[in-house]
């Protein structure tokens, strides 16, 4: 469905990926996992074309996302959940989720796809007249998710979903990004807690300073050596 | 009393008038992060398109602004793809270089084509008044007012109710998470500057019958928008109506008790006492 092949990007003079390959495939969640700085969101940006690929190739369903716009890439179905969640502040919920449904193909479904993230995230009914810069970390993750489904994605991508929030929220966001795979939205989760998104991942890559060192089988990944060693402490 | 009453009942009718060219200026820099220093030019073009359609084709100030709104939204537009465009993101000195640059060229082509001439447009109704509830107004500044109102309330129903007007907000809220939901940004920045554009062409349209049309008269208006701007709170529409207000009450008050030469250093005392107290204006953050 996506492939990624040796993406290369630079900040200025600074190379931050070089040669990354990645593949999705239908129906899947994979993971990239990898420390602080390893160029997980970066790789993200690329793909949304936030920012613009030095080199390299990065195909959706036999298109070239490398030429497109960034709306263009989200009206072909790959939508983004960005890191930090990003809701528009002084928008209420309902308008964040508005949002989410920019794309003009995506508006006749507004109303059916409100109700189904409202079934996901009760707690964003209760509050869709607040502010989304007054929402709880927990919150405004859920309504960063929330509005991504609004778009109708094929491809979701999730970048850190988990951070900041309380354990039991981590759960919850995790179980989460399981049901929304069950409802047949592929998953390309970049994720810190190695040890959760290993787990529920059927894929997994292991990036360190921009290059791809590792994948293979999510459950494969827990057990292999160097990942207990290098993210799970053991 | 009556005297006081009438000068706040001026103010906020000229007040609206400014409040129109600091929404202009407050969206474009919401969108865009350009503080368009040519945007008085925008204001006086509109004053000498209204003048020549006035001169030429006989045609009534208010009603000439169905011509000139959307004909200043085009020149807005034109001036966001050709110049404004290159420059997002680049360093904010070569912004206010190329803005400061396009308000000298375009009020020097004014000159070159029409003159410094000092050029007024009477109609029959310049020098009337009506009565309202004791106190006297000029007349082509009620029905000035009355369509600012008008205009402005459909711009805040644009802004908060249709998707591509909250397009724009969220654009002016968060740019990349905005190319994220699949906004065009680069479309929903055309769209700030021509709907800047046409705000600043629509309040010189709807001044050019009180006040004299001359190629500089930009510069007051430029300097006025930015009071009213970083008063109310950069980037916030409401904030920029307040401002408009506020700003056209305090000339008249200070020109009816103090004096009129003085009216715009009170604006400017105003100015400085408000951003001693709430450094980011009057409403820092606010929904549109
Ligand atoms: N806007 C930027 N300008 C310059 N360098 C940047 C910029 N954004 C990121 N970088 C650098 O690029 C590298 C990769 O960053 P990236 O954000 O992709 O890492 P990450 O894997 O997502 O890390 P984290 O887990 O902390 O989010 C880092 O060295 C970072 O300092
Ligand atoms: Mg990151």
């Amino acid at each position: 469905m996506l492939s990624v092949r040796k993406l290369s990007f630079s900040y200025g003079d600074l190379k931050v990926l070089w040669d990354i390959d990645l593949e999705v495939n239908q129906g899947e969640i994979v993971t990239v996992v990898g420390a602080n700085g390893a160029g997980k969101s970066t790789t993200l940006r690329n793909i949304s074309r936030l920012v613009k690929a030095s080199s390299g190739e990065v195909v959706f369903d036999g298109v070239d996302l490398l030429r497109l716009e960034p709306h263009q890439v989200v009206e072909r179905g790959i939508v983004q959940v960005p890191e930090a969640r990003r809701i528009f502040p002084e928008m209420t919920v309902l308008e964040n989720l508005r949002m989410g449904s920019f794309v003009k193909a995506t508006r006749k479904d507004r109303a059916r796809n409100m109700e189904r993230v409202f079934t996901l995230f009760p707690r964003l009914k209760e509050r869709e007249r607040q502010l989304g810069g007054t929402m709880s970390g927990g919150e405004q993750q859920m309504l960063a998710i929330a509005r991504g489904l609004m778009a109708n994605p094929r491809l979701l991508l999730l970048d850190e979903p988990s951070l900041g929030l309380s354990p039991l929220l981590v759960k919850h966001i995790f179980e989460i990004i399981k049901e929304i795979n069950r409802q047949g939205i592929t998953i390309l989760l970049v994720e810190q807690n190695v040890y959760q998104s290993l787990k529920i991942a059927h894929r997994a890559y292991v990036v360190e300073t921009g290059r791809v060192v590792l994948s293979g089988k999510g459950q494969e990944l827990l057990a292999d050596e160097h990942v207990r060693k290098a993210f799970l402490g053991m | 009393m009556i005297v006081f009453l009438q000068s706040v009942l001026s103010g906020v009718l000229i007040g609206g008038v400014y409040a129109l060219v600091g929404i202009g200026l407050t969206i474009i820099f919401g969108v865009m992060r350009v503080i368009n220093f040519a945007h008085g030019e925008l204001v006086m073009i509109g004053m000498y398109l209204t003048w020549i359609i006035f001169t030429g084709l006989a045609i009534d100030p208010f009603v000439s602004i169905l011509i000139s709104i959307p004909a200043m939204f085009a020149v807005g537009a034109l001036i966001q793809k050709t110049l404004i465009n290159r420059v997002l993101g680049a360093l904010p000195e070569n912004q206010i270089l190329l803005t400061v640059g396009l308000g000298l060229v375009l009020s020097n082509l004014v000159m070159l084509f029409f003159t410094s001439d000092y050029r007024i447009l009477t109609t029959s109704y310049s020098s009337s008044t009506l009565r309202l509830a004791g106190l006297s107004v000029s007349t082509p500044l009620a029905i000035s007012f009355a369509i600012t109102s008008a205009i402005t309330a459909l711009l805040y129903w644009f802004l908060l109710k249709t998707d591509t007007g909250q397009g724009i907000r969220a654009t002016a809220q968060d740019r990349d998470a905005a190319q994220l939901m699949g906004i065009n940004v680069k479309r929903m920045s055309l769209l700030a500057f021509g709907i800047g554009a046409a705000l600043a062409g629509t309040a010189g349209a709807l001044i050019s019958p009180t006040y004299y049309i001359f190629p500089q008269v930009g510069g007051v208006f430029t300097l006025k928008a930015f009071v009213i701007v970083v008063l109310g709170g950069m980037g916030s529409v409401l904030g920029a109506t307040l401002g408009g207000v506020i700003i056209g009450v305090t000339e008249s008050l200070a020109a009816v008790y103090i004096s009129a030469g003085m009216k715009e250093l009170f604006v400017y005392v105003l100015f400085l006492i408000v951003l001693l107290f709430r450094p980011a204006g009057l409403l820092g953050r606010s929904r549109v």
